[in-house]
């Protein structure tokens, strides 16, 4: 009897495993092929796979670490982009005032500012669609209350929320990527709350609820990946902001410690020595900075437009 | 309206209350004011003399009623770095950033507004598509390093602009603006346009989407059988119906551009009540911050209300009060 059921239970796995990961894929490969024969999508895809692979590389790249403080030379501080170092090394995008070759530097500060915005954006992403389906699917007094705490926050600018949080917490990295799962998290739960409203009233979900699902698969396995297009293209354009504001917080100066230099933080330094001339210790993390928002927000762009049934012509 | 303005009101004084509860304990926690303020070279008896009097030696909760009793009757206490009542500090600086801010929202509107029509009215056009392609670059450029990129170009280059400070005010009711003279008008400039760049692309694509739609409406088809002139179809028509969605995102806009002006006055050093916070973020000046987010708080509740307002007077099919959500 037991061998019985372990077969028929075997059989029910199988049967689901096969549908579950089968169903998405296909589509997700179909949305990518589509992103990648946009011009416009193939070139944000180029970008950010060029910017991620540079930093993720950024140790082999990069011939010097820029933290390592042993490594640099002061006598090779604010050169020039294109001068040679005292032991003959090139410094194509220059130096800033500690020595630290720029480039290796802008790698390096790219790797800080993948890793602060796309941590941030992932942990929002989980708390807010946690945050929107309970809402949407709980429903009545449940629905009102998390709802007025995202449109409250929501009526706030994101820089003026982050701003506080780091006032009270300190600087470092975990309380940046507090901060910014803070001021993101509500964009998330508003979107999937949207989305899973609509969803909710489908024909599907009543046919799983009549089956008598658990509401916890109702609400994970049919509600939330048909809410997803939408919640993707958010979530593109959040870490892209993410990044953004983590740069002009630590240009601020109270985001990132000064040890880690990231991207704003090597464009504040720059700042400094700007009005004497030495444009290329902001500029060239700037354009850093630049190309990987532009890059991420081209393929939000593109995917927007590819998820949205509404926008084919 | 009296309902809605009343549940507005509470909505705002419970989060007043959360807010500074939260603001408060948060920053009771971090670091000791005491560090900074007293000298190394003050004696204990010194040091505890000068607890006492600040009253930092009472337990927070005992802190926090106190402030909250003062705060009621008006007081937000004194700032510890200037020894001057916080309240006054802000207020003194906020026409500064209240000039800049109303700058670039004008800006925005006056260069957002006809670029986006152009671009929804000729959506395939060439020069359209220039106007999305630098609406998408406004939305990516960190407004920070555009700024550091303006002062490099217009004032260290060309030097044809200055790149701090306000220049020569005037006294206007007792308020010091500096758009009146031309030596601060040309101070303003830079810093307004930064600040201005993010919601031109913002108003840009807002206005691009809400002509679009609206051309296709039938009353646009209808009032053109009619042989209304294409001109009033837009100004008109489109362009009347375009502006109500418009009015509530650009509306709640204007805060953050007050909230964005702390980086912009940070850049351009302009005197405002951004920079102050800044400084009193790094001095851990509790009164100051406190001060500083309650005000910024009542300023938003107050802009929010304005633009609902304005909304339900711009478009009579809404109506103020009724929970329109579901």
């Amino acid at each position: 009897m037991t061998d019985n059921n372990v077969h028929a239970d075997a059989a029910i796995l199988e049967a689901a495993g096969e549908e579950l990961p089968a169903k998405p894929t296909r589509p997700m490969l179909l949305v990518i092929g589509r992103v990648l024969r946009d011009p416009v999508g193939l070139l944000g895809v180029l970008i950010v796979t060029v910017m991620v692979l540079a930093a993720i590389f950024a140790p082999w790249i990069g011939w010097q670490n820029p933290y390592d403080l042993s490594q640099l030379d002061f006598m090779d501080g604010r050169l020039a982009p294109g001068s040679q170092s005292m032991s003959g090394v090139t410094y194509w995008l220059g130096t800033d005032d500690q020595g630290r070759d720029l480039f290796s530097a802008i790698l390096y500060g790219l790797r800080t500012s993948l890793m602060v915005g796309v941590l941030s954006a992932a942990i929002a992403l989980v708390i807010g669609t946690a945050a929107g389906l309970t809402a949407a699917y709980a429903g009545g007094r449940v629905d009102t209350l998390i709802m007025r705490v995202v449109d409250i926050q929501l009526s706030f600018p994101p820089i003026l929320i982050a701003l506080i949080l780091l006032a009270v917490l300190g600087q470092g990295v975990d309380k940046i990527i507090v901060a910014l799962v803070v001021t993101q998290w509500a964009y998330y739960a508003r979107t999937i709350r949207g989305s899973a409203l609509v969803e909710r009233r489908r024909a599907y979900v009543d046919a799983a609820r009549c089956l008598a699902l658990p509401p916890r698969k109702v609400v994970f396995s049919h509600i939330l990946p048909n809410c997803l297009p939408p919640l993707i293209v958010v979530a593109t354009m959040r870490v892209a902001y993410a990044i953004s504001l983590e740069a002009t917080l630590s240009f601020l100066g109270i985001g990132l410690p000064v040890t880690k230099p990231s991207l704003g933080l090597l464009i504040a330094n720059g700042f400094n020595y700007m009005m004497s001339g030495d444009y290329w210790i902001s500029l060239f993390p700037g354009l850093a900075l630049l190309l990987l928002i532009v890059g991420i927000n081209l393929v939000g762009d593109t995917l927007r437009d590819v998820l949205n049934p509404r926008m084919q012509r | 309206m009296t309902a809605f303005l009343l549940r507005r009101l509470s909505q705002t004084v419970i989060t007043l209350l959360v807010m500074s509860v939260l603001v408060f304990v948060g920053i009771y926690m971090v670091g000791n004011p005491i560090d900074i303020l007293i000298s190394a070279s003050a004696t204990p008896a010194e040091r505890q003399q000068i607890i006492t009097a600040m009253g930092l030696d009472l337990p927070v909760w005992q802190q926090y009623w106190i402030f909250l009793k003062n705060a009621l009757a008006g007081d937000l206490g004194n700032s510890f770095v200037y020894n001057q009542p916080a309240i006054r500090l802000i207020l003194s600086r906020m026409p500064a950033t209240l000039e800049l801010a109303f700058s670039a929202f004008v800006i925005a509107l006056l260069i957002g507004i006809p670029l986006g029509l152009y671009a929804g009215l000729k959506p395939r056009a060439v020069g359209s598509r220039g106007v999305m392609v630098f609406s998408i670059l406004g939305f990516s450029l960190p407004t920070f390093w555009i700024g550091l990129m303006m002062i490099l170009v217009f004032s260290v280059y060309l030097g044809w602009l200055p790149a701090s400070g306000r220049g020569q005010t005037v006294n206007v009711l007792g308020v010091p603006l500096s758009i009146l003279t031309l030596d601060g008008l040309s101070h303003l400039v830079l810093p307004a346009l930064n600040l201005a760049l993010f919601k031109i692309s913002l108003v840009i694509r807002l206005t691009r989407a809400g002509v679009i739609e609206c051309m296709q409406m039938d009353y646009v088809r209808f009032a053109r059988a009619k042989g209304v002139p294409e001109a009033r179809i837009v100004l008109l028509h489109v362009l009347k119906n375009t502006l109500i969605p418009l009015i509530t995102v650009i509306g709640l806009e204007l805060g953050s551009l007050i909230a964005f002006a702390v980086v912009t006055e940070t850049i351009f050093a302009w005197p405002g009540m951004g920079k102050l916070i800044i400084d009193a973020i790094g001095v851990l000046d509790r009164p100051l911050i406190l001060a500083y987010l309650l005000m910024t708080v009542v300023m938003f509740t107050i802009i929010n209300l304005i633009v609902d307002i304005c909304y339900s007077l711009a478009d009579p099919r809404v109506r103020l009060g009724e929970d329109s959500r579901s």
